[in-house]
């Protein structure tokens, strides 16, 4: 029987992350509950990999901790992430499915590999090697081997960075789906209007710490700080 | 006389000489019974090598990638110390007999196939590693998925010892004894016929050799490119 125990909300307290001697992170206080998606904004180097990193597991603070309501076994099964560049594995986009439902524990049946792949319009090229997919059909592909793991959240990490408009737009309707569903969606992006459309709430990062947290329609609206406001007039905030 | 030499040397290979190809059988036998074996274990340790991380471990890479340069006279000492009647193993009798050449061409390039399948396989773990920790996907699992989806790259590693093997001349010679009918392969024959003034016999081996190496190459690179355009 596979534990279904939900792992938010997720709170950071005073994490802390460096690379080295680089600090990415510094003093994140952050609470990700259950709702509509949450949206990590900020510029390039911001912090925002990092921090889904170490919400995920992927990491490990080298400074404050990071709670999950379930703990963080149960949370590291409970939670999935899709990168920003995908790894295909060497498989076809069928073996690509069964072999995230086994890596999660889940039997592979035909009919739920079928599920999955047509959850994200890739019912017809089942048997093509993943590796032969387009970027668009990789990222989809991407966002079903994480839904195979039944997730409660799924993290995505700037899942449209490199795609075109129509493949941009089909990936978000996913992420609109799956959030619909009931999976917290926790993503990264630089992509304001992607944030306007996705968002219920918002989190700005910069030089590696949290400038602003708010409900999106008050982000959007009403931002509290200079940096957020510079930010969404579309000046660089450095 | 050169010339006529080889060109009874294809006469031997044409017309099928029962001799020649009987060598050619068991060379074929042994090598490839050797690459399997050694591919055994050299791969999972190789991967293993590649993911585990504990002390000494830079040490034993070092190691592993010296003995890929063994030499085959030693490795056949070695193994003949082994098998021979006093030795540890020597209740096997199994020396002078195709199964103590398999061993000892299996520990010459058991090193080869592992130092290779370690460095492949580490490279494709720095880029699979985030997201197969992210899938949860440890052990034995993470294990096999590597090897299999390196399993191209592996092909080069296999094709590295199969090359080693069927070479070599020192370890099947000595373990072997170089038995007419019995042990006696296309490397041993060539030195032993050469050294008796009989050529054609050894260019024929020779030439079979080489058209041996070069069709399991051509073979694997076919089956590489064949593999990388309906794979990926």
């Amino acid at each position: 029987m596979r534990d279904r125990s939900n792992p938010l909300p997720i709170e950071f307290q005073d994490v802390a992350y460096a690379a080295g001697n680089t600090p990415i992170l510094n003093a994140i206080s952050l609470a990700i509950s259950a709702g509509p998606p949450t949206l990590l904004l900020g510029p390039n180097g911001s912090g925002k990999t990092t921090l889904l990193k170490l919400a995920m597991g992927l990491l490990t603070p080298v400074a404050g901790r990071i709670l999950y309501a379930s703990g963080a076994e149960i949370a590291r099964r409970r939670c999935a992430f899709v990168f920003q560049k995908p790894v295909m594995l060497r498989r076809s986009a069928a073996r690509n499915i069964a072999f995230a439902l086994k890596a999660a524990a889940r039997v592979p049946e035909a009919a739920t590999i079928e599920r999955l792949l047509q959850a994200v319009g890739l019912g017809s090229v089942a048997e093509r090697p993943a590796r032969r997919l387009s970027g668009g059909e990789q990222q989809r592909l991407a966002l079903a081997r994480a839904l195979a793991r039944d997730p409660a959240v799924l993290f995505l990490d700037e899942p449209t960075a490199s795609l075109d408009p129509a493949a941009t737009k089909s990936v978000e309707d996913i992420i609109v789906r799956t959030a619909a569903a009931g999976v917290k969606i926790v993503m990264a992006t630089h992509d304001l209007g992607q944030a306007r459309r996705l968002a219920g709430s918002v989190v700005l990062l910069a030089n590696g710490g949290i400038v602003e947290q708010a409900a999106a329609t008050t982000f959007f609206q009403a931002p509290a700080t200079t940096m957020a406001k510079q930010f969404l007039a579309g000046e660089l905030i450095l | 006389m050169a010339v006529l030499d080889g060109m009874t040397a294809l006469e031997l290979i044409w017309s099928g000489d029962a001799r020649l190809f009987q060598i050619v059988g068991l060379s074929l036998l042994v090598t490839l019974s050797a690459t399997v074996l050694a591919a055994g274990v050299g791969m999972p340790f190789g991967a293993l090598l590649a993911l585990s991380r504990f002390p000494g471990r830079h040490a034993l890479i070092v190691l592993v990638n010296g003995a890929m340069g063994l030499p085959p006279v030693v490795v056949g000492l070695v193994v003949f110390l082994l098998l021979s009647r006093s030795g540890p193993l020597g209740e096997l009798g199994i020396l002078f007999t195709p199964q103590a050449m398999i061993i000892a061409q299996a520990i010459l390039i058991a090193p080869i196939i592992a130092a290779l399948t370690r460095q492949v396989i580490e490279d494709l773990w720095a880029e699979y590693r985030d997201e197969l920790t992210a899938m949860d996907v440890t052990g034995a699992r993470r294990v096999l998925a590597l090897l299999w989806d390196a399993r191209f790259s592996l092909i080069t590693t296999l094709l590295a010892g199969f090359g080693r093997a069927a070479a070599e001349v020192g370890a099947v010679m000595i373990v072997g004894g170089n038995i007419d009918g019995f042990t006696r392969v296309m490397t041993t024959t060539i030195a032993l016929e050469t050294s008796k003034g009989n050529l054609p016999l050894a260019i024929g081996l020779g030439l079979v050799l080489i058209a041996v190496i070069l069709a399991v190459n051509a073979l694997a690179w076919a089956a590489r490119g064949w593999s990388e355009r309906h794979v990926g």
